[in-house]
């Protein structure tokens, strides 16, 4: 047996070796990737247009919609799983969100803080940092 | 249900132990690889979206987002990325079974719909350095070039990169190691579009709200 099958390539469909993924299975994939993507694109665009939706909501509902396609992009065109065969492309990706995250939270609410607790009033507004 | 339940036994039956499989295959090996450097090229993305957000009100008096984005061009840019991206997709199907045309075909698509993206882009930027919004104005100038600009110098890379593929694909053929190539190559496609796909709703849609 010269193919174990314990793991799979990120992009590789899981399960199935590569050489005998049929086409047009795959094609149906992607399709169905692209469809729910325009939807998800399709809808941020509305969401930040309209008056329909409460505003001070409106960038809750964006970032629910972008985390929601990056996570259509990572399992139809990438074909991230949660399959055993997938554990390990799983597990890095898990740890770089954990990273992406720290990064991000951290440096927005140390940044935050230091405007808040630091910036004397009017002497320094004309950056106009924050608020 | 049943069916599948079997289905799932035989596959679990065929496998080697895995203290006994041995090292798995160079194509898993290198599209491991591949996918751990995007997963640090995604991390160096966030530093810089954390500065754009950090930076994003430090317009220092100068044009401010929503004086500057235009909302359609994003569009059209998001629309031109996400279908490479789809052809992309098809031209690796067409790489796993070897049918050249498709391949080729699929190519050139992709390069058409990156090389459109990247026009739109540039001239983007170009309008905004016209009307005195360069990087120097401000640090949310600054910070915006720098995270789009990198975006966009990765799908730069990634033109070239597909032009070198092609040229390897047909003086080479269908070898094992353009196949892995050829693979990595879409890995990358697929990455850059979920980084767009952060960069026009943080910057394009949520920083030009009231």
């Amino acid at each position: 047996m010269s193919e174990t099958r314990w793991d799979v390539a990120p992009g590789d469909r899981p399960s199935i070796p590569a050489s005998e993924q049929g086409a047009s299975a795959g094609v149906l994939v992607y399709t169905i990737g692209l469809l729910l993507a325009v939807i998800l694109t399709i809808t941020s665009f509305w969401v930040a247009n309209t008056s329909a939706i409460w505003a001070p909501g409106v960038p809750a509902g964006l970032a629910v919609l972008a985390i929601a396609q990056m996570g259509v992009h990572l399992v139809f065109f990438l074909h991230i799983t949660t399959g055993p065969d997938s554990t390990n492309n799983v597990l890095a990706l898990a740890f770089g969100v954990l990273i992406v995250f720290l990064v991000l939270a951290g440096s927005l609410v140390i940044m935050a803080n230091l405007n808040e607790n630091l910036m004397p009033p009017g002497e320094m507004m004309n950056l106009k940092m924050q608020r | 249900m049943n069916i599948a339940v079997e289905v799932d036994a035989v596959h679990q039956g065929e496998l080697t132990n895995i203290s006994e499989a041995g090292p798995a295959s160079k194509r898993i090996v290198a599209g491991f690889g591949f996918w751990i450097f995007l997963l640090s090229d995604i991390v160096m993305f966030s530093a810089l979206f954390a500065t754009y957000a950090v930076l994003v009100k430090a317009t220092a008096g100068g044009p401010t987002a929503a004086q500057l984005f235009d909302q359609h061009n994003a569009a059209m840019e998001t629309a031109f990325l996400l279908l490479s991206s789809y052809t992309c997709g098809l031209m690796s199907l067409a790489v796993n079974s070897r049918y050249r045309l498709g391949i080729f075909f699929g190519a050139v698509v992709t390069f058409l719909l990156g090389a459109a993206f990247l026009n739109l882009e540039l001239r983007e930027f170009q309008g905004m350095i016209a009307v005195g919004a360069a990087p120097q104005r401000s640090a949310f100038l600054s910070a915006f070039f720098t995270l789009v600009g990198c975006h966009g110098l990765h799908v730069a890379v990634g033109l070239a990169w597909l032009v070198l593929m092609m040229v390897q694909l047909s003086l080479r053929g269908f070898q094992d190691k353009v196949v892995r190539r050829l693979h990595c190559f879409s890995l990358f496609w697929h990455a850059l579009d979920i980084i767009w796909v952060l960069i026009f709703t943080i910057v394009y849609l949520m920083g030009v709200l009231p």
